[in-house]
């Protein structure tokens, strides 16, 4: 049974790379492209660590996105909840067994890298929301059963992720799973009660928040409280983006990152690094490749037939566009500094090969989306 | 089935509604972040591009170097040594307290000085260089560099620095410079401007006065930095400027001479052109070392300095204030000439006492002088004499010759803050002053230099050189600025002299201050008969400095001698008469003398005080007699550099 189904796809392999979304893989290899390049910048105009396991690792990955396009979206249904429970058994793993780094325990050791599976519960828990929502009715969204079970699978691992710590990725995954739930048609006054709920819990909120991390939220609100320590971040940054001006310092003349006044300057602020040395006409070009991502997703999704590759392609292209925009506020100085990575950009393998992972998704969506899912 | 389809459908619907509606909310937040960065970017672009720079760039300023003082001959008495410095920066080091620890070990230091070090580094940015210590022995210094790969932050530097290599002889010329305060700095612009860390200004004398074009301009380097502070490369380097540099009128020699004449005694010695103003000679003593101020002297040795009661910090030349006793005479007659109360045939006995206005009034000869006349009564110094003549001038019209020769007012106060004024008395001053009424008898001790008149070295000098110029006033420089030549000194006197319609001056007479190089007599001859007597008074057997008299034409000399009371003699002392040894040093009398000469055709005046020396025949004239000769001497080599440098300019 299961092998018939599998096997009710009849087109050809050269059919099958011929509907490949050409734009969206361009789009991707231009952005691991540009990434590429300002990781050189980051390690001062020279080829070392960063830069090269930065292009080791989007070469890998990227040639992983497009073989794992070619699996049947069928399978990324059928192993949606597995997937699911193998992420959620990692990350209860990596709270008591993972690697420390930075005061916080997020890593898992595979020997060949260490492995962040935080990265991963943010597409594990669009395929899951998906899978549960496609198996049911319109009518039934709202019920009670029904929303309970998202909300269940959702909390789990946010609980998981912030007491790593780490409230940037809970905030991302977190984000993403509202996002799908919004998306599958859930009652606009759940998101109204909710958001009401969150704003009387605040104040709650922050007293369980770590004192570092209160100092951030601080921070956010007025960066000049203290310059050199907690604003310091926020206010190099700000200078950094603000100094680039129309055009840019030009490439590998960042002075405020090849001089060392930005921090985590490959990772969370490459977008800063960028921006300071691309100027206003840069930074606006790569927000453009960003959105062309997110517009060729949502398009895949919109052409699917089967509501499980529509709700993972809109869902996913809402994720990254949450990443993204929480990435640059953050940078720009409009959020408070929670670590969240940009997608592609940014120096890390989990993150990245979650990224890949997901867009390999979509692109089985765009492959297979005639396929009707039962 | 069917209702399963109709689902489907209601659940596209539904999706692809919600999927509007989102990318909707997008679209507004990606044109949010579209508009925060035009905002950073072009709105605040150059804001930020500032706040970019002054994170990148830090200048680094380079201690101006200061410009060098010379001698009349170009002999450096301030120069700019070369110096071992030992600079820390503080951000560089890992452990502060550990590095003071190992510093220790390497170099002396005492607990006084790590005190300082440590205050110093609390008072300054962390990326600004900390001059630990600024004057290291080679031994120091070589040590250092020694044990450097395992000081981090640790800077051995050489570094230029003020000395003076004269050190004792001319301290109260030049001054001494020392770590600009505070003060100095709020106070003076240029210092202000200049300001660098450790920077030294002048703290008195010259060093002081002229400290606006010493200073130069400071040099910047400026450095891209990274956000450790760690220097990456030098963008430009803006040169400094060097001060400007001084000729002094002083000969070194000649002012060492006095010094060394003037050594274990307390006392000022001045020299001057009578033309030019040129002061040649402005020795003070005791003196001290300025060379140890340079470097932050050591408490101790301050306070013993300080203390010391025959006060070596006070110039006494300018600063110090004596009655000038006889040296007052020939000043006095010019007065009395001048106003025509006096005739030079006057004939007066001197018994060896007076009684005025029911006083009795001494003369400094016991048995009396017996008959004489004016010019035997500044020869021989006859008190009586001048009681007579100063109770018929008044005391007003006194101070208006005074104040015109040149006593009562600064000579040199561009040059020397510390210049004093002293005091020409006259009855409105009285009145202003103490609130009195001027008495008759104090107009009697004012005659022959005693009571409230109280003047300094140099202006006895100028007043001397006043009255062997001829009466024509100059004004008296320290520093060879080529403003104006002897040669055109005289030929602006010659002017007057030759000029029989141009010879007496209308205003000799009025209490006003007169034009450079305008004469101040009313009478020529009165001058004259001035010179005379004063030349008599040294040459002649019975003149008060006849012992101390030079026969040679070359170096003849006239002069006058002065012995200034310091306490009221009371009759039983004056019964006692005791010799000046047998008198507590702080109650001696102070001995004075003034001379000009060579006689013939005069070129220099001088002024001689020994602080409780005795009489000024005894002890100040003879010194004139030693130094005269030297300063003839000279007067050949003199001249000779003065020309070659007029030719020059």
């Amino acid at each position: 049974m299961l092998r018939e189904r599998l096997n009710t796809d009849s087109s050809s392999f050269f059919e099958k790379v011929k509907s490949i979304d050409f734009v969206l893989v361009f789009v991707v290899l231009l952005l691991g492209i540009i990434s590429s390049f300002a990781m050189y910048s980051t390690d001062g105009g020279q080829l070392l660590y960063h830069t090269k396991s930065h292009i080791v690792r989007f070469g890998i990955f990227f040639m992983l996105f497009l073989t794992l396009s070619f699996v049947n979206t069928k399978i990324w249904h059928a192993i949606g909840y597995l997937f699911y429970f193998i992420i959620l058994t990692m990350l209860v793993w990596a709270l008591y067994f993972g690697v420390t780094a930075s005061g916080s325990q997020r890593w898992i050791d595979l020997y060949i890298f260490n492995l962040q599976p935080s990265e991963l519960m943010k597409i594990a828990i669009i395929i899951s929301f998906a899978k549960f929502y496609h198996r049911i009715q319109t009518a039934e969204v709202n019920s009670i059963k029904n929303i309970i079970q998202p909300i269940v699978l959702l909390i789990l691992p946010i609980f998981l992720v912030v007491a790593q710590p780490d409230l940037g990725t809970s905030i991302l995954i977190a984000g993403t799973g509202v996002s799908v739930m919004w998306l599958s048609g859930l009652n606009l006054k759940y998101f109204i009660y909710s958001f009401l709920l969150a704003l009387v819990m605040t104040p709650f909120a922050i007293s369980l928040l770590k004192p570092y991390q209160k100092l951030r939220v601080l921070t956010f609100f007025d960066p000049d409280r203290d310059p050199l320590g907690a604003g310091y971040q926020i206010i190099q940054s700000k200078i950094a983006v603000g100094s680039g001006g129309l055009y840019g310092k030009g490439y590998l003349k960042g002075t405020q990152s090849y001089l060392e006044f930005l921090p985590e300057k490959h990772t969370d602020f490459i977008f800063t690094l960028f921006s300071e040395e691309f100027g206003f006409i840069g930074s606006v070009t790569l927000l453009i490749l960003y959105a062309i991502l997110i517009f060729r997703i949502g398009m895949i999704g919109f052409n699917c037939r089967s509501y499980f590759a529509k709700l993972y392609c809109f869902g996913f292209s809402s994720a990254i566009f949450i990443y993204i925009i929480i990435n640059m506020s953050m940078v720009l100085g409009m959020l408070p500094i929670v670590g969240s990575p940009l997608p592609i950009m940014s120096y890390g393998g989990s993150s990245m090969l979650s990224t890949m992972i997901g867009l390999s998704i979509v692109m089985s969506c765009r492959i297979y989306k005639k396929e009707l899912i039962a | 089935m069917i209702s399963s389809r109709e689902s489907g459908v209601s659940k596209t619907k539904t999706i692809s509604r919600r999927m509007f509606i989102l990318s909707a909310a997008k679209v507004i937040i990606i044109t949010g972040i579209v508009g925060r960065l035009f905002s950073l970017q072009i709105s605040q672009g150059s804001k930020y591009k500032n706040l970019s720079d002054k994170n990148r760039l830090r200048e680094w300023k380079i201690s101006p170097q200061r410009g060098i003082i010379e001698d009349f001959f170009g002999r450096t008495i301030a120069a700019n040594d070369q110096v071992f410095q030992l600079h820390i920066i503080p951000e560089q080091v890992e452990d502060f307290n550990y590095l003071i620890v190992r510093l220790r070990n390497i170099i002396n230091f005492s607990n006084e000085e790590i005190k300082n070090i440590y205050k110093k580094k609390s008072q300054q940015k962390p990326w600004d260089t900390l001059i630990v210590s600024d004057n290291l022995s080679w031994k120091e210094f070589s040590k250092l560099n020694l044990f450097l790969h395992e000081l981090s932050g640790v800077k051995p530097v050489l570094s230029l620095a003020r000395s003076y290599p004269y050190a004792k002889d001319l301290v109260h010329v030049l001054g001494y410079v020392g770590e600009a305060s505070q003060n100095d700095i709020n106070k003076y612009q240029f210092i202000k401007e200049n300001h660098v860390p450790g920077l030294r200004v002048g703290k008195t004398g010259l060093e002081k006065s002229l400290e606006k074009d010493l200073i130069g301009k400071y040099g910047v380097k400026r450095f891209e930095v990274n956000a450790f502070g760690k220097r990456i490369k030098e963008l430009d380097y803006a040169q400094g400027k060097k001060g400007k540099n001084f000729i002094t009128t002083i000969d070194l020699e000649l002012q060492s001479y006095a010094q060394e004449l003037l050594k274990d005694k307390s006392g000022s010695i001045s020299v001057m052109d009578i033309y030019t103003g040129d002061v040649i000679v402005l020795a003070s003593s005791p003196t001290f070392d300025p060379n140890s101020f340079i470097h932050g002297i050591k408490s101790e040795e301050w306070k013993k300095i300080k203390s010391d009661a025959l006060k070596p910090l006070i110039n006494k030349s300018i600063a110090g204030l004596y009655s000038p006793g006889s040296t007052i005479k020939p000043l006095v007659a010019l007065s009395a000439l001048e106003f025509d109360i006096a005739s030079t045939k006057k004939k007066i006995y001197c018994t060896g006492d007076i009684e005025l206005y029911g006083q009795k009034y001494h003369c400094w000869k016991d048995k009396g002088h017996g008959y004489m006349d004016l010019k035997n009564a500044i020869k021989q110094s006859c008190d009586i004499y001048f009681y007579d003549l100063a109770r018929r001038l008044g005391v007003d019209r006194l101070a208006i010759t005074a104040k015109k020769y040149g006593l009562g007012s600064e000579i040199l106060k561009d040059f020397y803050f510390e210049e004093k004024n002293g005091i020409v008395p006259d009855t409105f001053w009285k009145k202003r002053v103490l609130g009195k009424n001027w008495l008759l008898g104090e107009t009697l001790i004012t005659g022959i230099g005693q009571g409230y008149i109280e003047t300094t070295p140099l202006q006895l000098c100028l007043m001397t050189a006043h009255i062997a110029n001829g009466g024509f006033k100059i004004k008296p420089r320290i520093i060879d600025d080529g403003s104006i030549s002897y040669e055109q000194v005289r030929f602006k006197i010659n002017e007057y002299l030759l000029n029989p319609d141009l010879k007496f001056s209308k205003e000799a007479l009025e209490d006003k201050s007169v034009d450079f190089l305008q004469p101040m007599y009313r009478n020529q001859e009165n001058i004259k008969f001035v010179q005379d007597a004063m030349f008599v008074s040294t040459n002649e057997p019975r003149g008060t400095s006849f012992g101390s008299r030079i026969d040679n034409k070359k170096y003849q000399f006239a002069g006058k001698t002065g012995t200034a009371q310091v306490k009221r003699i009371t009759e039983s002392e004056r019964e006692a008469d005791l010799k000046t040894s047998e008198i507590p040093y702080l109650d001696r009398d102070h001995a004075l003398y003034i001379a000009f000469g060579p006689y013939k055709d005069p070129r220099y005046s001088l002024s001689i005080l020994i602080e409780h020396g005795g009489s000024g025949s005894s002890t100040a004239a003879p010194l004139a007699k030693k130094l005269f000769k030297k300063v003839i001497d000279r007067h050949e080599i003199r001249e000779q550099t003065r020309l070659s440098r007029g030719k020059l300019i």
